[in-house]
């Protein structure tokens, strides 16, 4: 069996890179040594999921929900997937901070090896990112059964013949030393920028990097977020002079993104920003220098001050909606 | 609050990286050295709640010989001492290795009567990006362990408490919002970056790391070892941007992209 952990949203929906370590579970079943494709869901099941993973050609859903996994916490809700876990076969998530903690988790509960940030699978065994993306391990997990997070972003959600998927419902025995670690409270998102949902899950990006020259000098770069329906994302300059929170620093320790297009102002490129970005459909730079990373990487680039250019892009989108 | 923060000597890297001879590493022979973000932030919090209760900090790191000048930084910043546990070959351990490496040192000292209260590690380290390593010692040690912390502020239990008592609380970022933990010590917590600055070291810091503390042990043999086969590198891109233009000129140009593309709300 391979067994995968999903996640879904406030508004039941599984959200997108589940979606993706599903289609990666699927599309690899004949190496990742799993017969069938089996997902965990812990929490409410709404209908809209159920759906969404019938279209993923999900064949099994073990519903696991008990009052004492509402607030989260890992050992928990870790050993509520080690109680389905198969003992041969493949147990994966996708490489959210969630799914990083609960396959480690149910690495060590399972006595298995984990590989983190998988983003292919073959007879030669499995391949990740390391050093943020520039490189990849080869490996090979021994054991009976191997546990992986998938890379965000290392493959797209693809739908399939839908299945009618066999729902299982459990009664849990949850043990008190697995809730030491239970969430207290949850202080909800406020305008702060802690809300990575929004970065993650944006069409469009606007990267703003230190050529923005100040704390004040955001003012261009937010307005063609606005016209775009998108998302601001930084560098880790920005976020280290304090000039922004760093729920929006994107990159190797910041969050990793797939927009449909990411237009990064002021940004150089450096190998662990790019890393943040692999996931980007188009990719387009605004740099005075020419012979920067990110404008050689780019699929377009402009050639200028950042506040003129963005300042001029915004004037044009003003006037061309009349 | 007695501290051990384990920490790493990873690569420098800002550009193209080569492998070594043998395939299955960088060549890091001209790059510099330094320590993963996360496990700077994790010093950070350290010295700050080593300072709140009174306590003591303490860094440790397997790695070569060399590492020590990882130690002697996160000295020159406020940590106490170091432990240098020399691996000559550190990429031969696999994480369930350096789990136990650790989690001996750590019941080695508390015989000696040094009980670390809190152990602070990186969520993974800059170069393999593991993800485990922390997982692995709170389930050898025993303790409740925690991921993606970002602050942290102790309750109750203070210098020479011994180990085992006080609480502290832990906040990181959850999918919902920010997620507050409340914790009985002794416990393992892993820090994600960006809820502290790391601060730069003063000049009497770093005269102080000169002479700090370093006591050396040997690493054992790794015993599971390393699952990995190689490395590869990606194929190199070709670039093939497209400029533009120039200036506010090229505005129109670019705009005409994002209409392409769809981007441009209505
Ligand atoms: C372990 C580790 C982890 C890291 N993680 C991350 C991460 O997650 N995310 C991240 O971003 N970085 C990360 N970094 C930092 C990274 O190495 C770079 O330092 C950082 O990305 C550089 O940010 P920047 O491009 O904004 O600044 P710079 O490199 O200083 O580049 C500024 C750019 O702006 C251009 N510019 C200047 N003025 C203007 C103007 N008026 N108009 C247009 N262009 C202008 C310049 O030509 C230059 O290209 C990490 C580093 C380490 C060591």
């Amino acid at each position: 069996m391979t067994l995968v952990f999903v996640e879904t949203d406030e508004s039941g929906q599984v959200v997108l890179t589940s979606a993706e370590a599903v289609t990666f579970a699927r599309t690899n079943a004949d190496v990742l040594a799993g017969s069938t494709l089996d997902v965990a869901v812990i929490g409410a099941l709404p209908d809209t999921a159920t759906e969404q993973l019938a279209a993923l050609g999900v064949e099994t859903i073990h519903h696991l929900e008990h009052s004492d996994l509402e607030a989260y916490s890992a050992p928990a809700w870790a050993q509520a997937l080690v109680d389905i876990a198969p003992e041969t076969g493949t147990v994966l998530a996708s490489g959210t901070p969630r799914g990083m903690e609960l396959m480690a988790h149910v690495a060590v509960r399972t006595g298995s090896r984990m590989a983190a940030n998988v983003v292919a699978a073959d007879e030669e065994g499995l391949l990740r990112q390391v050093l943020g993306g520039t490189a990849f391990e080869r490996l090979v997990l021994d054991g009976d059964l191997q546990v992986l997070t998938i890379a965000g972003h290392a493959c797209t959600p693809e739908e399939t013949t839908a299945t009618s998927p066999e729902v299982l419902d459990y009664e849990l025995d949850i043990a008190a030393e697995d809730l030491r670690t239970r969430v207290v409270r949850t202080e909800v998102h406020t305008v702060d920028g802690n809300d990575t949902s929004g970065l993650t899950q944006a069409k469009a990006v606007v990267g703003a990097g230190r050529g923005v020259g100040s704390e004040n000098g955001f003012g261009e770069v937010l307005e063609l977020v606005d016209h775009l329906g998108g998302a601001l994302g930084v560098s880790r300059v920005v976020t280290g002079l304090g000039w922004r929170p760093h729920a929006e620093q994107v990159g190797q320790t910041g969050s990793r993104i797939a927009p449909d297009v990411y237009i990064a102002c002021g940004i150089s490129g450096a190998i662990q920003h790019m890393a943040g970005i692999e996931g980007a459909k188009t990719l387009i730079a605004i740099n005075t220098d020419e012979e920067s990373t990110m404008v050689q990487r780019a699929d377009y680039a402009i050639i200028g001050d950042l506040h003129e250019v963005v300042g001029a892009v915004n004037e044009e989108i003003r006037n061309r909606r009349g | 609050m007695d501290i051990l923060v384990c920490i790493k000597r990873i690569p420098d890297i800002s550009g193209q990286i080569t492998l070594d001879a043998s395939g299955t590493d960088i060549d890091d022979a001209g790059l510099g050295h330094t320590t993963s973000a996360h496990e700077e932030c994790a010093v950070e919090l350290a010295i700050q709640t080593a300072a709140a209760t009174g306590g003591t900090v303490t860094v440790l790191t397997v790695g070569p010989a060399e590492a020590v000048e990882q130690l002697r930084a996160a000295v020159a910043v406020g940590a106490n001492d170091g432990i240098l546990i020399e691996a000559e070959d550190p990429g031969a351990f696999g994480p369930e290795d350096i789990a136990q490496i650790i989690g001996d040192i750590v019941r080695d000292r508390a015989e000696q009567g040094q009980s670390f209260d809190l152990v602070l590690l990186g969520n993974d380290a800059a170069d393999t990006g593991d993800f485990q390593v922390g997982i692995r010692l709170a389930y050898d040690l025993e303790y409740p362990v925690l991921t993606g912390i970002q602050t942290l502020t102790s309750s109750g239990g203070g210098a020479g408490s011994g180990g085992g008592s006080g609480s502290i609380e832990a906040r990181g970022i959850g999918p919902a919002g920010t997620e507050v933990f409340a914790l009985d010590l002794p416990a393992v917590i892993a820090i994600q970056e960006g809820g502290v600055d790391p601060r730069y070291p003063s000049i009497t810091g770093r005269m102080k790391a000169k002479k700090a503390r370093i006591t050396e042990y040997v690493a054992p043999e790794p015993g599971t070892g390393n699952p990995r086969i190689g490395l590869e590198l990606p194929p190199e891109k070709t670039s093939e941007v497209t400029i533009l233009g120039e200036g506010p000129d090229a505005a129109d140009a670019l705009v005409d992209v994002l209409e392409e593309i769809g981007v441009i709300r209505s």
